[in-house]
């Protein structure tokens, strides 16, 4: 498997090298350096040389570099890499060469704890970080052998992501639901895809062991297996308000409350127990403790667009570029966006602009070839007009426009693109306290691009 | 403080840095010699030598600080090596740490162990090993199977001697999830390396076992029971439907490469299940699959190179999910070559349109690279659809009229392909020619050329154009010049008024002012065969002669080759789409492995070639070729094994290594494929020219004209002429060949 982790900064000075193999000899950093760092040309990942094959991602300010001299593992190895990546940030808040600098004892810690023999281990970071921490000298747990054998039990054992003495006074689990829209629709105003990415982040404060079960208004498990191609209204438009406590969830009641959402894939965290999920689509789960992704899901029918985006752009003679930006919002008038931007390209031989808006602010930035048209918050309903003007300079070598597309960046409240709706979660754990559950939706813009 | 001290250490050694080293490794406070282990470590990663410090180092081992002791450990594992006399000094603290009432302590000292890598080292392992193989902490239990394999590494003898192995073996029972999958992990590896040990068998109870173990284990310990289960052969139907079962729901996985894993485990075993049950599997496959196209780049570069490899065997299985391939804007570009590639493979009638004006748009942008390989891809829709042929030719003719050069040359590449498939789009060479003055690149030049050749008898000013050529003949590149040649020669059979001085012109040129032996040699081919006077027909028939249409454009790799990179999927194989033999240490020049996938290669050949029309059929439909066929492709090996493997052989490993730069001991640099992708593929067809069988006419590159098959068919001649006369020449097997160009060399 893999022989070796390096990390890299950008100007190619070796930060960290941790070889698992013998076969994984210092000088590999230097040809790491000299093949991919100093060579603009390479486009690939992946590299091979003889028969070393480096695969590398880059972080922030940062390469990280898996070394195999084997036919291995590559998607293991880059969800590995990204996963280390995912480490280093919950330890560090950044990890980038600053934070690396600062803390490459700890890295070579964890390395040694996540990798054994170059094939990767416990990585999960709650249980991690129960003994291998920040604070530098190791607080008492580590050291006394009882605690030490409670956290190697918890970092083997089936339910290695949950300690089993969690306790809380008040049992609280907040459920967020968010979803990314995908959006590219053509020139001619047509959608060419749409599609929803979305997942539940959990944080659950739950005491003992408790045993969720948690269900959507999933189109397969309303209608049962034999009803797989009919359709059904699908559209659940905004998604209502929190709900609480709602602890025996009668199926026949929402169903009527809300339509359904056909999900096209499930992935989920490795507490869900995925037979169950596959044989009756019941989501059930012991959570680790606070905050984790419990599931992420894909949606493609009927997807709400929140937002219309009327652009028109005319290139008048090789010196000036008019726009006119209309946007729509598509959501009930209750619902208000926040954070909306809208980058609206313009030629690279931009010399100057003037904008005109109805609503917000628009400002251009050269260096990212922009119009920023900001909207602080947007309510339901309301549609916003951009006028503006690109002046050219000439150019000797005047090469056509790419038009890249134009995209839009918002996040909007109580509101699914799916349709999706958490019908209901439910604890059991032998105590049988009662618990609260708190339920948010937002829809963000994933990639959402409108050409013109 | 103490991190900008570390920190210091970045910057440019001073001078005594070990001296200052040195005595703060020895120094009285613990703090202090802490912080110099640190420095040390530090040093060690810059690439600067310590080992010189390695006695005060060691002089650290026994402490209760448990980071101390593993940044010693550390510093151990590194310089071991160079200190092998004084690593014993640190046995004494591993054997104890290795009893420690700490399990975490138990373990990392079983785990340091197996990572010094000095034979002394070794003698002392056997007795903490085989204690925390039994050791009450599973924690220490996963690290110790670990170990066994680090072991055997070092001394396979001692492993086996000890009875490591069957202790592993029954391990995987064990009752905890981790150490089963680090036990399987151990033995897998142990396997590998030394297959004889038959470290890991899987029979119906260790099958049992790994199934339970699934879904208890970690993301990574499911992928290496996947990766196993993948391995298990097994005939029985009721054993592959019960793996299919249990693993298809870790198709829900979060981890893209536990998915991975799952789809090539149930692709595997689904042979074996029926029918109806397996294409049930295959609808449960496109979501997850799909979801992983949304990833992050790396891992999504990895699914699509095995989306491809999938699409090849089962190539409906994504019919309905074109859009999800379509590039974003920032893609990186070895993402969005690779979404190009499925495109053109999933692009069926129903959703050829959508994806035409995708196509069209991405011809519009940049990226140079990128463009032309969409311009491609068009070509490619409109010789895979025949329905969509007239809106693929359509819209190259509107990316011609947007005049950016390399869009128009390549689009004139493609066209020409579209020609060799499709009559009836004459009508657009007049267009065409109009181009004539803005193609630079021998390729686009080339093609144009064969067209206006081809079509002489259609294109009034054809002599006006090609005496344009031959003006600057000697100018041109040889792949240019051999299109000049044969074209002005058909323009001269078929219109002899017109072309009477331009053939002696060219003729001329060719044969005495050229250096390139296969210019001279085909312009010599002509000449005589345009002498004879005895039958003036026989050079029309060869010459003129009808061509059959090509199939197709989209590059495929050897059925033999993909069945062996379907057992590879998510590896390192299945991402450069090339057997592990080329590019890892062993066996990589393995005389074996090379013949095997030469007669791989020489099988596809026979596929593709025009000849044996029912074997081209069948490479169509996908189906078998028929048993006649078949035979011929016998015969075809027979002739061409008889003498000129070696060659083959050499030739062998395409994709910019060849065999020589290997055996010379050179690093030998393997692109990746998005990137390397032409010529790899230029290669292919050189490999193609050795087997000569004129593949050229059906050759899958696009990018290899009719004149990159002339070339070909040159480096045939010379290779079978090397062969002296024992091995018959593959044109003389077969009789009824029209192709041109062969025939031409004989």
């Amino acid at each position: 498997m893999l022989s070796g982790i390096l990390i890299f900064n950008q100007k190619g000075e070796n930060l960290i090298f941790r070889s698992f193999r013998s076969d994984c000899r210092p000088r590999l950093a230097d040809i790491f350096r000299i093949q991919v760092i100093s060579n603009p040309q390479v486009r690939s990942p992946i590299l091979t040389l003889g028969s070393t094959t480096f695969s590398h991602v880059k972080h922030e300010n940062i390469y990280l570099v898996a070394v195999t001299k084997s036919n291995a593992n590559a998607a293991l190895v880059f969800e590995f890499l990204y996963r280390l990546v995912m480490l280093g940030r919950s330890y560090f808040g950044k990890f980038d060469e600053e934070a690396v600098k600062n803390n490459f004892v700890l890295i070579y810690e964890l390395l040694d704890e996540i990798l054994d023999y170059g094939y990767p281990q416990n990585t999960e970071t709650d249980t991690l970080k129960m003994y291998i921490t920040t604070e530098g000298v190791r607080s008492a747990i580590a050291n006394s052998a009882t605690d030490s054998s409670r956290i190697t039990m918890q970092a083997t054992g089936a339910l290695s992501w949950r300690r089993s003495d969690v306790k809380y006074r008040k049992n609280e689990a907040f459920v967020d639901v968010i979803e990314d829209v995908n959006l590219l629709m053509s020139a001619t105003g047509t959608v060419l895809r749409a599609d929803v990415n979305g997942q539940i982040v959990m944080r659950a404060y739950l005491s003992g062991t408790p045993e969720c079960k948690f269900g959507l208004n999933d189109r397969l498990l309303f209608d049962g297996d034999s009803a797989g191609g009919s359709s059904l209204g699908g559209g659940g438009g905004s998604g209502g308000g929190a709900i609480t406590g709602n602890r025996d969830g009668t199926t026949k009641a929402t169903r009527a409350a809300a339509g359904s959402v056909t999900l096209e894939d499930c992935q989920f965290h490795q507490c869900v127990k995925l037979g169950r999920f596959d044989a009756d689509r019941i989501i059930s789960f012991v959570p680790p403790d606070g905050e984790f992704e419990l599931m992420r899901y894909r949606a493609t029918e009927n997807v709400n667009l929140p937002f219309k985006v009327h652009p028109i752009v005319r290139e008048v003679g090789t010196t000036k570029v008019e726009y006119s930006v209309a946007i729509k919002a598509n959501y009930s008038s209750k619902l208000f966006a926040t954070n909306v931007v809208i980058r609206i390209p313009t030629p690279l031989n931009t010399a100057k602009t003037t904008e005109r808006t109805s609503q917000g602010r628009a400002k251009y930035e050269p260096e990212q070839n922009n119009i920023v048209w900001k909207i602080a918050r947007f309510s339901g309903g309301s549609e916003y007009v951009l006028t503006a003007e690109a002046t050219l300079t000439s150019m000797t070598h005047q090469k056509a426009w790419s038009r890249p597309p134009l995209s839009l960046s918002f996040s909007l409240l109580m509101f699914t693109s799916s349709g999706l709706l958490v019908r209901y979660l439910k604890v059991f754990e032998k105590n049988n306290y009662s618990s609260v559950k708190w339920v948010r939706y937002m829809t963000r813009a994933g990639s959402y691009e409108i050409r013109f | 403080m103490a991190m900008s001290r570390i920190r210091g250490a970045f910057a440019v050694p001073r001078k005594g840095e070990t001296f200052e080293l040195r005595s703060g490794l020895v120094s009285q406070y613990a703090y202090e010699r802490k912080e110099s282990i640190q420095k040390t470590i530090m040093a060690m990663t810059l690439g600067k030598d310590v080992s010189s410090l390695f006695p005060d180092v060691l002089k650290n081992i026994a402490t209760s600080d448990l980071e101390q002791k593993k940044l010693v450990y550390l510093y151990l594992m590194n310089y071991a090596k160079s200190h092998p006399d004084l690593c014993i000094l640190a046995v004494n603290t591993f054997v104890q740490d290795s009893e420690d009432p700490n399990p975490l302590i138990r373990a990392l000292a079983i785990r340091t162990m197996g990572c010094i890598r000095v034979d002394k080292m070794v003698d002392y392992m056997e007795e903490p090993l085989r204690k925390t193989l039994r050791d009450e902490s599973p924690y220490v239990r996963k690290t110790a199977a670990i170990c066994v394999a680090k072991l055997f590494d070092l001394n396979p003898a001692m492993c086996l001697e000890n009875g490591f192995l069957e202790m592993l073996q029954d391990m995987i029972g064990d009752p905890n999830p981790m150490v089963v999958a680090n036990s399987v992990t151990a033995l897998s590896e142990i396997y590998h390396a030394a297959p004889e040990t038959q470290a890991l068998k899987v029979t119906t109870n260790t099958l049992r076992k790994l199934l339970m173990a699934l879904n208890e284990c970690t993301e990574w310990g499911r992928v290496t029971i996947l990766t196993t289960l993948a391995e298990y052969k097994t005939t029985e139907v009721t054993e592959s439907e019960h793996i299919c079962e249990r693993v298809a729901p870790q198709f829900q996985h979060a981890n893209p490469s536990v998915v991975l894993a799952a789809v090539k485990v149930v692709f595997l075993h689904m042979k074996n299940v029926k029918p109806e049950l397996a294409s049930n599997y295959l609808k449960k496959m496109a979501p997850p699959l799909v979801t992983l196209v949304s990833s992050a780049p790396e891992v999504q570069y990895v699914a699509l190179r095995n989306i491809d490899l999938l699409l090849q065997k089962q190539p409906e299985i994504l019919n309905k999910e074109l859009r999800v391939f379509f590039c974003k804007y920032n893609d990186p570009p070895y993402v969005k070559f690779q979404k190009l590639e499925i495109m053109v493979r999933i692009a069926n009638d129903r959703n050829v349109d959508q994806l035409l004006a995708e196509l069209k748009e991405y011809a519009l942008e940049v990226d140079m690279d990128f463009v032309r390989r969409a311009v491609r891809a068009i070509g490619q829709v409109a010789i895979k659809i025949e329905s969509a042929s007239e809106k693929c030719v359509n819209t190259l003719l509107d990316l011609i009229n947007t005049k950016v050069n390399y869009v128009v040359q390549e689009a004139i590449v493609v066209i020409k392909d579209i020609f060799r498939k499709y009559p009836g789009y004459e009508g657009i060479i007049p267009t065409l020619c109009k181009c004539i003055d803005e193609l630079d690149e021998p390729n686009a030049r080339a093609a144009l050329i064969w067209i206006v050749g081809q079509y002489a008898e259609k294109i009034s000013n054809a002599g006006d154009i090609l005496a344009g050529f031959v003006e600057g003949f000697n100018e041109e590149f040889s792949q240019t010049q051999l299109q000049i040649l044969t074209a002005v020669v058909k323009l001269f059979l078929k219109r002899p008024e017109k072309a009477q001085g331009l053939v002696q012109k060219v003729l001329q040129a060719a044969t005495a002012e050229n250096d390139n032996p296969d210019v001279r040699d085909r312009a010599y081919v002509y000449w005589r065969l345009l002498s004879n006077t005895s039958d003036p027909n026989a050079t029309k028939d060869i010459v003129l002669s009808e061509k059959p249409p090509i199939v197709t454009t989209i590059h495929s790799l050897p059925p033999a080759l993909l069945e062996q990179l379907l057992t590879e999927l998510s590896t390192l194989a299945s991402v450069y789409h090339k057997p592990p033999e080329q590019f890892v240490g062993q066996g990589r020049f393995g005389a074996d492995a090379v013949q095997r996938a030469a007669i791989e290669e020489q099988i596809q050949n026979a596929r593709e070639n025009p000849l044996a029309a029912a074997a081209a059929a069948a490479a169509v439909t996908g189906s078998a070729p028929p048993p006649q066929s078949q035979n011929n492709v016998e015969n075809l090996l027979d002739i061409d094994f008889d003498g000129t493997a070696p060659a083959s052989a050499q030739k062998e490993p395409s994709g910019g290594m060849s065999g020589l730069e290997g055996l010379a001991g050179t690093p030998v640099r393997v692109e990746s494929p998005a990137a390397g992708a032409p010529a790899g593929s230029n290669n292919l067809d050189d490999l193609l020219g050795v087997f000569g069988d004129g593949g050229g006419a059906t050759a899958p590159s696009s990018s290899s004209g009719g004149a990159g098959a002339d070339l070909m068919n040159g480096f045939a001649g010379l290779d079978l002429s090397g062969n002296g006369t024992t091995s018959p020449p593959p044109g003389g097997s077969q009789p009824k060949k029209t192709n041109e160009d062969i025939m031409s060399l004989f």
